[in-house]
């Protein structure tokens, strides 16, 4: 971390988004994390991909449970609401924030102890539900801030710095999504922001439950030879199976690629998402195809990033309960409260 | 042994199986006496099952309006062999047993002192009935009418209530009455009619209602604005969650689109219950949960989140009996002091003290507006008896001028005009900072919502004098709660005493009656009936205003005596705590005689004393 601020002025040659906002207006407070950790860079990425969408930034609420990666949020979107809840438990808080106002961007920033270990039950029924939001785990396979035990999604075989060896089998957070009915799953990398920050963008554009498992090296307990968190581990094994061009509603599409090789989504927004195909045939639209070849690239010992899964019309949770367009946090007595007459007619039927 | 002779005051109680229909006949012969005009109070007593165990039903009748449970039994309906034992035990001495004669029982079966009343219900069925179903059904309903000519009740009050019930399933109706009649003329053509005990119009009722607690909760969170509700199937609170949908139902669906004025989720666990509650309140909904004592449990971390980040949140405890999983169906008092201090660190929340439905409606629509007038978590504690129980209680009422309390909310239009902005600044004094709605200002007012300590303007710190100043300020809020939350009621005997009993929630009908009894014994006292925690001067005061004071409980450790203790700074010699904790509800004569006991110690004792 650095103790020195960033000077408030920005400097003049920034340039404004549509909204006139530059990319320091999307800052938050310096991070606390430690030299070259991983999520750092995810901090960046976020920066850069609600500024390219053009984002208001108080229309963002940001979550996250207990840990390093849920001390992030503090680092980005310093214009937006953000709750650092309890251990394990973002899943319910962000849902009760997402029933109160569906009008508001919900982004979850999680990481692998508090969303695979002591929130794993939350993470699933969340996805379950549908609610509207980015989910994000900034998974590096250990504990950091109680100084480098395993995760539970540790590679079994997996060294710790300390020499121990994982036997415990590893939980695989984007499996889980997609068997859990989320409609947008990712893998990424904190250390390929050219990947990541699409990832973001098509994720925060999604108006379904969209889950990113970004593997985020931890450069003080995870980063060693034997650890399959590692940077130079995730750079060696990481086999990507496709790249992604998010294209606005408003961007002109300018780029030809050979058919075949692309592969286009259009998201309910009206958001174009361009897949390159990296990997022979793999469709993004076929669920159980993507656990299939996740299981059979897991067993190859390769780490299968990019974008996995999108249901291009998601229905969400908002959809299943039926709830009026308006947010609820804004209806008033005269919308909500039935009345003295309504009261009487009650009455009299309990008699 | 003379028959107990009474009129509008006695204790009918039926013994059933669960899961056979009889809780609907159970229920239409209770509301036909109160439609004569006379209070009854109903209680069902049953078992964590759902089929093919004991059940009870015991109806209260009493004229003089005394709703609390009486000890005793004057009228048995035997209907279940595997607790015939038990039931007839049970019956006072001079009292009625009321049974299925159809096959002969032994004479050991039955006692000398009571009066044994046969209608041969399973061969009456079988003769009329050949559909298994029907003739369990009709059996409930027959005996129905052969109470109503025991018991002298108007059988016109039963048609009408038939009818009533099966509105729109106008076939049903007939078949009902029907079976109400084979009852009961075979009660007049064969048995002596009327008995000792009976039924006579009276008008005694009034305008009063009947409803259960749950559910008048759960309309209380629908006239109180509530938008949100996240719950966990629990008894004895489930219900309250059931009416509330119910109730959104009826009155919160758009007609013309066919959408929700509200959110309903049943979560995975009591953690996300509470958890979806405290997003939602954050977020400006108003928002709430329901459960039980084992869902506070598992809810302490996130209570702490609330109270420490200051965020509004309400929950329904409909207590039962405890530890762990204890009596589920069975009543108690028991989780004051786990709600009070919920959470690790030091923290304090605001109860509130329901009696009956009534204030389990008022309370739990007012419950919303101190949520997010204090922004902090509110508890209502209900417990089984009055939350499962149809109880006889002053009817609803709403002022339609009445306007949502949202608290200190910071608005655009503030912010937008320079106002500071301190998410945990107390301005005026009172403790209670100002909030601002995630979303509400591009430039101005987001904060950092978290469970770490914070300065005055949310902003991280574990600065020594940032935190003490922060946990202080949570105290003179708490001070200001005082103010807010329902003030004490006394109740002063008609004679001057300086005798004092203090009680709360379901105790209220038997410690009034209590109260009478003591004051014809010729030992008046005052009593008060705490409704709130923080504790109002007033309690203080009543204490200080009497030599001796008892404070009537439905739990073990005599938990609101702790908390009066602890929190008003008295010395625990002063509060003699009477005790009831088996899962049945407190009765006046439990009461009258603990105090009785303590005033006027038996010879013996007062020798030993004396000794002493």
């Amino acid at each position: 971390m650095t103790y020195l601020a960033k000077p408030k002025l920005h400097h003049p040659s920034l340039q404004p988004n549509q909204l006139g906002f530059t990319r320091r207006d999307y800052e938050g407070a310096i991070s606390t994390l430690c030299a070259g950790c991983g999520h750092d860079s995810i901090s960046a990425a976020l920066i850069q991909a609600c500024y390219q969408l053009d984002l208001p930034p108080h229309r963002i609420a940001k979550l996250s449970g207990i840990g390093c990666s849920s001390k992030t949020p503090t680092y980005f979107l310093g214009a937006s609401h953000g709750f650092n809840s309890v251990h394990g438990r973002m899943p319910s808080v962000l849902t009760g924030a997402n029933l109160a106002n569906r009008d508001l961007i919900y982004l979850g920033v999680s990481g692998d102890g508090d969303s695979a270990s002591i929130g794993l039950g939350q993470f699933a029924h969340l996805m379950r539900r549908g609610v509207n939001m980015t989910y994000i785990v900034e998974n590096n396979g250990v504990y950091g801030l109680t100084k480098g035990q395993f995760s539970a999604t540790s590679d079994r075989g997996s060294k710790s710095k300390k020499g121990a060896i994982n036997a415990d089998e590893a939980i695989d957070m984007a499996a889980l999504a997609l068997q859990l009915g989320a409609t947008f799953v990712a893998r990424s990398f904190s250390g390929d922001k050219t990947q990541l920050v699409p990832l973001i963008e098509a994720a925060l554009s999604h108006q379904g439950t969209a889950f990113i498992d970004c593997i985020s090296p931890c450069v003080a307990f995870n980063n060693h030879v034997g650890s399959t968190k590692s940077f130079d581990y995730v750079r060696e094994h990481n086999e990507a199976v496709n790249f992604l061009d998010v294209i606005t509603p408003r961007a002109e599409i300018t780029t030809e690629y050979d058919e075949g090789a692309v592969q286009e989504v259009t998201q309910h927004d009206g958001s174009v998402l361009r897949l390159r195909k990296l990997a022979g045939d793999y469709d993004v639209n076929d669920r159980i195809a993507a656990m299939r070849f996740l299981a059979e690239h897991h067993a190859q010992g390769e780490i299968v990033t990019g974008l996995l899964f999108v249901d291009p019309e998601p229905e969400d949770l908002h959809v299943h309960i039926k709830t009026v367009p308006t947010p609820l946090k804004e209806l008033n007595e005269t919308a909500l409260c039935p009345g003295s007459a309504a009261l009487a007619k009650l009455n009299a039927s309990l008699r | 042994m003379s028959p107990i002779s009474a009129t509008n005051d006695f204790v009918i109680k039926f013994a059933n199986v669960n899961g056979s229909g009889s809780a609907s006949a159970n229920q239409l012969f209770g509301k036909s006496i109160i439609r004569m005009g006379v209070p009854v109070a109903p209680r069902n007593i049953f078992p964590s099952n759902i089929q093919g165990l004991p059940t009870w039903y015991e109806i209260r009748v009493s004229e003089a309006g005394y709703l609390g449970a009486r000890a005793g039994v004057d009228f048995m309906v035997a209907m279940n062999p595997q607790t015939w034992t038990q039931d007839v035990a049970s019956i006072l001495p001079g009292g009625y047993l009321f049974y299925d004669s159809s096959k002969p029982m032994p004479k050991s079966k039955f006692r000398e002192d009571i009066n044994v009343i046969g209608v041969p219900l399973t061969e009456m069925c079988n003769r009329e009935y050949t559909d298994a179903r029907q003739r369990q059904l009709f059996k409930n309903i027959i005996y129905v009418g052969a109470l109503s000519a025991l018991l002298d009740i108007e059988v016109e009050v039963l048609e009408t209530l038939i009818g009533e019930q099966f509105k729109g399933k106008d076939k049903l109706i007939q078949p009902n009455i029907h079976a109400l009649h084979m009852g009961r003329d075979y009660a007049l053509n064969n048995l002596k009619c009327p008995i000792g005990l009976r039924v006579r119009r009276a008008n005694a009722v009034g305008d009063r209602i009947s409803i259960e607690g749950n559910a008048a909760a759960g309309l209380g969170a629908v006239y109180g604005g509530a938008t949100v509700c996240a719950w966990y199937p629990i008894t004895p609170s489930t219900s309250l969650a059931e009416a509330f949908t119910k109730y959104c139902t009826k009155f919160r669906v758009d007609p013309e689109t066919g959408e929700n004025k509200f959110a309903i989720v049943q979560a995975e666990d009591e953690l996300a219950s509470i958890g979806m509650v405290i997003g939602a309140a954050w977020n400006g909904s108003r928002a709430f949960t329901a459960t039980s004592g084992p869902g506070i449990s598992l809810m302490q971390e996130f209570l702490g989140l609330a109270y420490f980040a200051e965020v509004p949140a309400v929950i329904f405890d409909v207590q039962r009996t405890g530890p762990s999983t204890g009596m589920p169906t069975r009543s108690q008092q028991c989780d004051v002091l786990s709600c009070a201090y919920a959470s690790h660190g030091d923290t304090k929340h605001v109860l509130l003290f329901p009696e009956d439905p009534h204030e389990c409606f008022t309370m739990g629509a007012q419950s919303f507006d101190l949520a997010d007038r204090l922004q902090t978590p509110i508890f209502v504690l209900l417990d089984l008896d009055i939350g499962m129980n149809e109880r006889l209680c002053a009817p609803l009422e709403w002022d339609d001028s009445r306007l949502y309390d949202r608290g200190k909310i910071m608005t655009y239009e503030a912010l937008e005009a320079g106002k500071d902005f301190g998410r945990y600044l107390d301005v005026d004094g009172d403790g209670i900072p100002y909030r601002t709605y995630p979303g509400t200002h591009p430039k101005r007012g987001s904060f950092f919502t978290r469970g770490s300590s914070k300065d005055r303007y949310a902003k991280y710190t574990e600065e020594a004098t940032a935190y003490k100043d922060n946990m202080d300020r949570l105290l003179r809020k708490f001070e200001t709660a005082k103010g807010l939350v329902p003030r004490p009621i006394e109740t002063k005997a008609k004679v001057a005493t300086r005798i004092g009993a203090l009680y709360y929630g379901s105790t209220s009908p038997a410690m009034r009656e209590a109260a009478e009894l003591l004051a014809a014994d010729g030992m008046p006292i005052d009593i008060m009936r705490v409704r709130g925690f923080p504790f109002h001067q007033d309690v203080v005061d009543f204490i200080n205003a009497h030599d001796e004071v008892f404070i009537v409980e439905q739990n073990r450790d005599a938990q609101l005596r702790t908390l009066v203790v602890n929190e008003c700074s008295i010395d625990p010699a002063r509060l003699v705590p009477v005790l009831h904790y088996d899962g049945t509800p407190i009765t006046a004569t439990f009461i009258s005689e603990g105090i009785a006991m303590r005033l006027n110690p038996p010879v013996q004792q007062r020798l030993k004393e004396a000794v002493a």
